[in-house]
Formats: C-alpha cells, structure tokens, sequence
C-alpha cells in the first residue's frame, strides 16, 4: 500500500503530518480555552491547577501514574484487536468482568500472598477474555457484527456484576451484607495486594512496572515476531492470510480474547493496586476508565510505544482535574478538553488518505 | 399464582401501558432516524450523543424562554450539531463512523454534564394532553393520547419518515446509497452526501427524542438521563430488521420491557432488576445470533464509501 514516491516528497510528506497534527491539536486545545473563559474563567488558571493537579505538587504524578496503568493496558488489549481489524469498543464492560474475577479469586483462594495475587491478576485476564470472547465467538460462529455485541455487552456485564454485588454466594462482602445494604465485595487481604512503592512522596503500585513490561513484551510480540505478523497479514489482506495458511477465525478469536483479558488485567490490578475503591470491589468500579482506555488507543493509532505518553497526559487530565474547584471552573471541563483533542487527532490520518488517494488517482489518470 | 397470572395483572392494568409506552416514546423517536440513517448505511452509535445533547438543550431551552416549542426546537438544533459532526467527519473525511461515534458520545457527555454544571438550567415536565374520546378508549387510551403533548409529535413523525424514505426520490436514493453504493455512484447519486443527509435526519429525530424525554417526561436535567436509551434504539432497528415496522415493534418491546422494572413491583411482584435490565440487550444479542442469515441488512452497512475502492 505504500505510495511511489520520491524522498523529497517523502520529507514534505512528513512535515505535512507533523503540521497536520500540530494544528489539529492546537485547534482542540484552543476550543476547549474558549470553553472556559465562556463560563467565566481564566484559562491560564485552569492550565496551572491542571500541571499542579497532575505532577508538580507533591505526590501527585503518583497518582497520575495509577489510573495510566489501567489506561494504558486497555489501549495496548484495544491495538490487539484492531492489527486484525476487529472493532471492541466494550473494554469498559471486560474491565468490569474481568475485575469481577479478580475479586471473587481474591475473596475464595487461600494460599500464600504471593500466589493469591497472581491467581486474581490472571483471573482478571481470564474474565475479561471471556467477556470479548463472547463477542468473538459470535463474530465467527453467526457473523453478528462485533462492533454491536461489544458494546451491548457493557450494559450486561455492568448488570450482572452489580447483581453479584448483591448476592453473598458470589461478590457481596458477607461482614458489609450483615450491616448494611452497601454493595460491596470483600477486602484484598493486606499480603495478597499489590506492594507498594514511595519515590520522593510519590506512592504507586508496582502494577506500573508490570504493564511497562507488558507493553514492552506485546510490542515485541507484534513487531518482531510471526505472532504480530500473522494478525497483520489477517488485518491487511484475508486472501493472502489463507494463502498462507493463516485462519483468520483463529488470529481474530484469539487477538478478541487477547483484546478483552488486556482490559480484564486493567480492572484486577485496579482492584490489586488499590488506587480506587480500597480494594474492593464496588458498582461503577471503572469509573470510565475503560472508555478512556480506548480513547487513548484511538490517539495511539496501532502503536503500541505511543500508549506510554498519550495514556500519561489522559490520566494528567483526570488527576489534574481534582485541582479545579479552586479556578471556579467544573472538573467536568478535563472530559470535554479529553474528547475534542481525540476527535481532532482523527482528523489528520483521514486528511492524509484522502490526499494520498487523490494523488494517486491522478498518477493513474496521467498515465492513460 | 404464577407466571400467567403475573402476565394477565399487567396486561389489565392501564398504568402498564402508560409506563411501557412513555419508555418506548423516546425510543421510536430516536430508532426512527437510526433507521434512516442505517439504511443509507451508517451504523451510527453517536445517538446516545443525539439524544443527551438534545435533552440539554431542550432544558436550556425551557429555562430560557419557559416554552416547551422552543426547547423542542433547541433539542433537535442541538441533535443536528452533534450529527453534523458525526456526518462530516465519517462521511466527507473517510474516520471511522464507530470511533467518531464513540468519540462524540464521551466528548458529548463530558460537554453536557459540564454545562449543567455551569449554567443549571431548570426545567420541568410539559403540561398533559388528553385527546377526547380516543383517550377513553380503556387500557390503551391513555398511553396512546394521554401523555404529555411532545409525545403527539410521534403521530407526525413516523409517517413523516415513512413518506421520506418510501415515497420521495431522496428516500430512494437513500436505499440505494445504503444497499449499493458502487452502483448508486454511477448512476450520479452523490453517495456520501446522501449519507450525511440521513446522519442530520437521525440527529434531528434523536435531538426531538431527547427533547421530548427531558420536557415529556423527566422534568430535570442530570447526565444519566439518556442511560443507554440511544444504543437501545440502535438494536431495535436492527431487532426490526431494517423496517420501520419492525423497528416501532422492537422500540415497544424493549419498551415495556425496561417498563416492567417499574410497573411489576407496583403490582406486588418481585423481580430480578438487573436482568430486567440487561434484557433488551440480551434479546437482541440472541435475536442476531440467531437470525443473522435470515434478516438482511442493507448491503453495505457500516462500510465507508471512497469511489475507486470497494
């Protein structure tokens, strides 16, 4: 699919892109200033008490870095599933089985520490596979669009958790159902959580390090091995894939379950790392996190690399908003500004293909 | 005692109508549009978006001016703009028409919550209106031609659309952009174009839609007040197979459905809420798993169209 040509027009064609996607960027983060001095504030305030509220006061970007893991793990599941070309906008609903899991393993499986966190980590891979593999399954069993069935999956899991919550034989903390009606599951035990780390007052999970590793282990897997190459050649071209001996059902059930048990593991190391509901598992326990999650995919654009800094100034936005109340501006503004700069980075990509086709019809036309 | 009983109270009960159409109002609203613009071709998933920006608006418009009109107006305004970002982005730039949905129901629910916050319009539900005669007619009297008067608008609505896409060389092309876009192409139809017509016409129906729930029915504004009533709206069409039979049909089943989670346990029976919920969800999941073959859906359905490319 590559393009003939020159590489002169090659380096103009990159100064397009970055000129392209500056301006896009620009233009989504004017707006959002307009936005704010419309409700009456000053947009330079809200910039400042964003930066604090994300990194520079002390102990914040400990923050920021947990809720960019969850993020971050759900974007690398979403490029999964898009290198074969399967649309899973349900994350936010496998994030929620998969947490499930997690917090029933947490809650039944004795043993040591160590080996319980490990069981409620994969377990919370094992539900959120579960969950998209519904979806896939009916993908390539009876042809029902996976775009719909992800997505209507959400509502049902959302449901079906909160009945668990209900209910002491499977979610429902027996000691809270005694006392009050509150739906929630029961505590992590304090050895089988995730430890902890304190670098200069910053304190985070060490769920950081291990979706660092998972990023770096997944690039690789897509880019430099036969794995990655297979859902490629799926994702490209089926024709050549079953040339090869490729099946596609295989590449795409799996690269669906891969997609799903990725924010699965999102929703078990929120649980495990405690940077959200104390361990527990509660109705909402997401917090859209998922939803966010694939919006930073969708900036990421299938590069795995990307999703480190782009899920970093997503989670910034959410942990900088706590710092609004003092600028007289809701911190509902973070979710606006969050969504007008992913709908502005869709728009140079498409901008190129129509440019690239243009051109390209106009090769072929020149030469006949 | 049992399960026939339970279904003989709620068919002779008038408040179950009530209930099970105020539900489905805002659904047909909505899956009237969807179903025009699916079969031009877009499955378009930004109805959520439609529906809550059209509620804001709806209630900006009533704190405003105190006219239930013009918040009707300012609800399908406000639908229009949403659908005009969807339309021009998935159909004049080549974006894909689910993450630009996707997109625009977060950046929408992020807008409108934060408007709330910021301005608090304050609203309340519109006056009732109770056609002689028809609404006597006992059971379904009442939910038919007793509710709020935005709900009448459905009368006008769903013919209008019917008229539209059956009867009008515009709704022709529609169904051809829809089914064959290569084809329509060729024969000098304007594909894209076409499609984001039927986008600003989805909008426009899902802004009423959403109007109408905040000023017919609910009163006051808060961000959870479309709570997947647009994603409902999107299965009932293709529940109804792409009709707009089916669709209405669909759009009252998933009605009285969601209904019973308020009218059974006024009868005295209890019930499973979450299942309740997730019901229409889990229908339409098994209806497509097992009528996929034998429904078809517009032939090319969520499936962009650049000329030159298949």
């Amino acid at each position: 699919m590559s393009l003939n040509l020159s590489p002169s027009s090659s380096a103009k064609r990159k100064g397009e892109i970055f000129l392209l996607y500056t301006f896009s960027a620009l233009g989504a983060l004017v707006l959002s200033a307009l936005i704010v001095e419309a409700v009456g504030a000053n947009w330079s305030d809200v910039w400042n008490a964003l930066l604090d509220g994300s990194f520079r006061k002390p102990g914040r970007w400990g923050r920021t870095l947990g809720s960019a893991v969850p993020m971050a793990m759900v974007a690398v599941g979403t490029i999964i599933s898009t290198k074969v070309g399967l649309i899973n906008i349900g994350q936010e609903g496998q994030m929620l089985v998969g947490a499930a899991f997690a917090a029933y393993m947490g809650a039944h499986v004795p043993g040591p520490g160590p080996l319980v966190i490990f069981i409620v980590i994969i377990s919370g891979f094992v539900g959120g596979a579960f969950w998209s593999g519904l979806a896939g399954a009916l993908r390539y069993w009876r042809n029902v669009p996976e775009v719909l069935t992800t997505l209507l999956l959400v509502t049902v899991a959302a449901n079906f958790v909160g009945y668990g919550l209900k209910n002491t034989w499977l979610l429902l903390d027996p000691d809270a159902a005694v006392g009050n009606r509150t739906q929630v599951s029961q505590q992590l035990d304090p050895d089988s959580r995730l430890p902890r780390i304190d670098i200069f007052g910053n304190n985070f999970s060490i769920s950081v390090i291990i979706s660092l590793l998972l990023i770096a282990l997944t690039f690789w897997l897509l880019s430099q091995t036969i794995v990655g190459f297979r859902l490629d050649v799926v994702g490209q071209n089926q024709k050549v894939g079953r040339r090869f001996g490729i099946s596609e059902v295989r590449q795409g059930f799996a690269a669906m379950c891969a997609s799903g048990g990725f924010a699965g593991l999102a929703g078990a190391l929120m649980l495990a790392s405690g940077d959200f509901a104390k361990f527990r598992l509660v109705p909402g326990f997401t917090v859209n996190l998922g939803w966010t999650g694939l919006l930073v995919a969708l900036v990421a654009r299938e590069k795995v690399l990307a999703v480190i800094p782009v899920a970093l100034v997503f989670a910034g936005l959410r942990t900088g908003s706590s710092f609004l109340a003092a600028t007289g501006v809701e911190r509902r503004v973070t979710d606006v500004v969050q969504g007008l700069l992913v709908l502005a980075l869709l728009v140079p990509p498409a901008v190129l293909f129509i440019r690239d086709r243009r051109r390209k019809l106009a090769q072929v036309e020149s030469r006949t | 005692m049992g399960f026939l009983e339970a279904i003989w109270d709620v068919m002779s009960t008038e408040s179950a109508y009530t209930a099970a159409t105020r539900f489905a109002a805002v659904l047909v609203f909505a899956a009237v549009g969807e179903w025009v613009a699916e079969r031009s071709g877009t499955l378009n998933i930004s109805v959520e978006a439609m529906i809550l920006a059209g509620a804001f608006a709806g209630a900006m418009g009533y704190d405003w001016t105190g006219n239930v009109v013009v918040g009707i107006l300012l609800g399908m305004g406000a639908g229009l703009i949403v659908s005009f970002v969807q339309a021009q982005m998935s159909h004049r730039l080549t974006a894909d028409q689910f993450v630009v949905g996707l997109t625009l129901n977060i950046l929408f629910l992020g807008v409108t919550s934060f408007l709330y916050a910021e301005w608090k319009p304050s609203s309340r539900v519109a006056s009732k209106l109770e056609i002689p005669l028809l609404s006597d007619i006992p059971l379904i009297g009442k939910a038919l031609f007793g509710q709020a008067w935005p709900f009448l608008l459905l009368y006008l609505l769903v013919p209008f659309a019917w008229w539209l896409v059956y009867r009008t060389r515009w709704g022709l092309e529609v169904r051809a952009v829809g089914e064959n876009p290569q084809a329509a192409d060729v024969s000098g139809i304007d594909v894209n174009k076409r499609r984001r017509e039927s986008i600003y016409f989805a909008g426009i129906c899902s802004g009423m839609g959403g109007a109408y729930l905040l000023l017919g029915q609910v009163g006051r504004f808060d961000d959870g007040i479309v709570a997947g009533r647009g994603f409902i709206a999107l299965v009932a069409v293709i529940f109804g197979g792409w009709t707009l039979r089916g669709t209405i049909f669909g759009c009252l089943l998933f009605g009285s459905v969601l209904s019973f989670r308020l009218t059974l346990p006024g009868l005295g029976y209890e019930l499973n809420n979450e299942l309740m919920s997730s019901l229409p969800f889990l229908v339409t999941i098994v209806a497509m798993a097992a009528f996929a073959h034998k429904v078809r859906p517009p032939g090319s359905l969520a499936r962009p169209f650049v000329r030159g490319l298949k």
